[in-house]
């Protein structure tokens, strides 16, 4: 997407860390029940953890994303964190108010333990021998990076698409330790739908003669079939509309069709630029692993027997859920049933469907509906929490 | 903030629970927060006005109410409020038993169709009546009930809904300050204001007075 270079004032300098645990036994005993050690997490933090360590922030990224949420790892980096949009100083995930602290997720590319980490047993990377984790297995490794940092509740979740399962999961899982949940253009279970542009993405992989079962590290990557991959991603996350005011049928570099398989068109051009660019940040394997671990994603079965009411009465949290008109890999019926299930909980829940035609992908875009409903949703949790009185 | 909102607000009880359905950008709520201490919950169908009243702080569902009220449990508000949109309902009476199902007490607040103001509009001029509550043309209004406070009297009767208590108030042109007719409020009040109770039937706790 266009970068708006305007992003306001940065946390500055950030720096990733590490968290390992389960090297000494003591690993993380997954939902398919193989049991992973060690486990390490990438992570960032930015802002200060007040005295009584009651001003973290939970921001859990989408199914590509790493932990590099907002500000620079060095000054001359050409751009900032991925969602410095809304994270930093002044801005509605205030640094000056709250700590903020984002992970990359198991399964993985971008520092956590994933396909492409050494796999003790062999020595070499896990491949296709890594075990397929669940949003469930991130969160609780998440968990054991906030008992590690010395937090015991945060005061909020939040993040979008796969992350806003992610969101949803902590809020279930773990009722006590999360005062306020932030679900974005997410669902509480994939559509038929989005399972199947999922699963011809996985396909596009594995038909790559490069994949090779998932043992390519030492060899060629199966680059082809993940930029592949990454185009049909991408379909999923603009709109019908977005498409038609970015490129419509307009041809790209020429006047007339070219009559041959070059890219005539713009979008064309557009999805190669994209899955080419995407290949040299993201590895194949995690692809597979992380979008097979949100097709699995059923928070009704996972926590309330197959009914999304009953995984809701363990919830204490309040709510703010979020969709936009035009996303229709998650659209908003999806947000809709979630927020009836909290109400029929009697739980704390604002709803909000913001008006925007870019597809999914508008949470990660600029939108002033956006920042204030976050701002004014996490400006109140933290009010109630200080005791300051209600924010208004 | 404006009269008969004020009127409302001096109904409710400190530290109730109010669902406020209609609640634009959250003024009443905002109000009832702060001055009562009260657990407030809106509905509102317009983005904007909704997008404002959660940056406020308030719990707003951005949504129409008819669908919005089902999925509360029973008793889960003290009071339910519909203001000024009563005559913009589809279903008055679906909505009316929803809001003293999930509530144990409603208010309602409407434009009275029969101020005299009105009257003279359709007796002298013989048009559909254009006044400052009901600003719009016959082709451009969301309105689509006429109700005057006499006919709301009848209507609570007919559905056996106890009348806990009514105010007819006319508002100056500062839509903040107002007084209460108590002669012939049909003909000179421009809104009236209900306290509902629930239906001799299915009531479950007494009422106040």
């Amino acid at each position: 997407m266009e970068a708006n270079l305007d992003l306001g004032p940065s946390v500055g300098q950030v720096e990733k860390r590490y968290f390992t645990f389960g090297d000494e036994g003591g690993g993380l005993k997954l939902d398919c029940g193989r049991e992973l050690a060690p486990v390490t997490l990438a992570y960032e933090t930015c802002g200060e953890l007040s005295a009584d360590r009651s001003n973290a922030i939970l921001v859990c990224h989408a199914l590509t994303g790493d932990s590099h949420a907002a500000g620079y790892y060095h000054p001359d980096d050409p751009k900032p964190g991925w969602w410095d949009r809304m994270v930093g100083p002044g801005k509605p995930v205030d640094t000056n108010k709250y700590f903020v602290i984002c992970s990359n997720v198991i399964g993985g590319c971008m520092g956590s333990t994933g396909p492409m980490s050494e796999n003790p047993a062999t020595g070499k990377p896990y491949g296709a021998a890594f075990p397929v984790v669940t949003i469930g297995d991130m969160v609780r490794c998440q968990r054991r990076l906030v008992d590690h940092l010395g937090i015991d509740t945060l005061l909020a979740v939040v993040g979008g698409s796969v992350g806003g399962m992610q969101v949803l999961e902590w809020a279930v899982r773990y009722p006590g330790r999360v005062r306020a949940a932030i679900p974005l253009a997410t669902t509480t279970k994939h559509s038929a739908q989005a399972i199947a542009f999922n699963e011809v993405a996985r396909q596009a992989i594995m038909a790559d003669p490069k994949w090779n079962h998932g043992d390519y590290y030492d060899a060629g990557r199966p680059e082809h079939g993940l930029a592949v991959a990454r185009m049909v991603g991408h379909i999923t996350y603009l709109s019908d509309e977005s498409m038609r005011q970015k490129f419509d049928r307009r041809l790209q570099d020429r006047c007339e069709l070219s009559f041959d398989f070059e890219a005539d068109f713009q979008v064309e051009s557009y999805l190669r630029y994209q899955g080419n660019k995407f290949v040299d940040r993201f590895d194949a394997n995690s692809f597979l692993y992380l979008t097979k671990a949100a097709d699995y994603f059923n928070l009704e079965n996972r926590h309330g027997d197959g009914s999304l009411v009953a995984a809701f009465s363990r919830s204490k949290s309040r709510y703010l859920v979020v969709s936009f008109t035009s996303d229709w890999l998650y659209p908003t019926y999806q947000s809709r049933t979630m927020v009836k299930a909290m109400k029929k909980n009697g739980l704390d829940v604002s709803f909000c469907e913001i008006e925007a035609p870019w597809g999914h992908d508008a949470f990660l875009l600029p939108n002033e509906r956006l920042e204030a409903l976050l701002r004014g949703f996490l400006d109140r949790a933290h009010a109630d929490l200080t005791g300051g009185g209600h924010a208004f | 903030m404006r009269f008969d909102l004020q009127v409302i607000a001096s109904w409710i009880e400190p530290g109730s629970k109010v669902l406020d359905l209609g609640c634009r950008t959250g003024s009443l709520l905002t109000h009832l927060t702060r001055e009562k201490g009260i657990k407030g919950t809106g509905v509102e169908i317009d983005e904007r006005a909704a997008g404002e009243a959660i940056a406020k702080g308030l719990t707003v569902i951005h949504g129409d109410i008819y669908e919005e009220i089902e999925d509360y449990p029973d008793d889960a508000f003290d009071y339910v409020i519909l203001s000024r949109t009563l005559q913009q309902v589809a279903d008055p009476t679906r909505l009316i038993r929803e809001m003293l199902r999930v509530g144990r007490l409603g208010v309602v607040s409407f434009p009275n169709f029969t101020h005299i103001r009105n009257r003279f509009q359709m007796f002298f001029q013989g048009r559909a009546p254009i006044s400052r509550e009901l600003p719009y043309e016959w082709h451009n209004s969301p309105n689509i009930h006429v109700v005057p406070i006499v006919d709301f009297r009848r209507f609570c009767r007919d559905l056996s809904v106890p009348i806990v208590r009514e105010v007819a108030i006319s508002t100056h042109h500062h839509d903040d300050k107002g007084r209460i007719i108590t002669f012939l409020p049909n003909l000179l009040a421009t809104f009236g204001i209900f306290l509902l109770g629930r239906p001799q039937s299915q009531a479950r706790r007494p009422v106040f007075a």
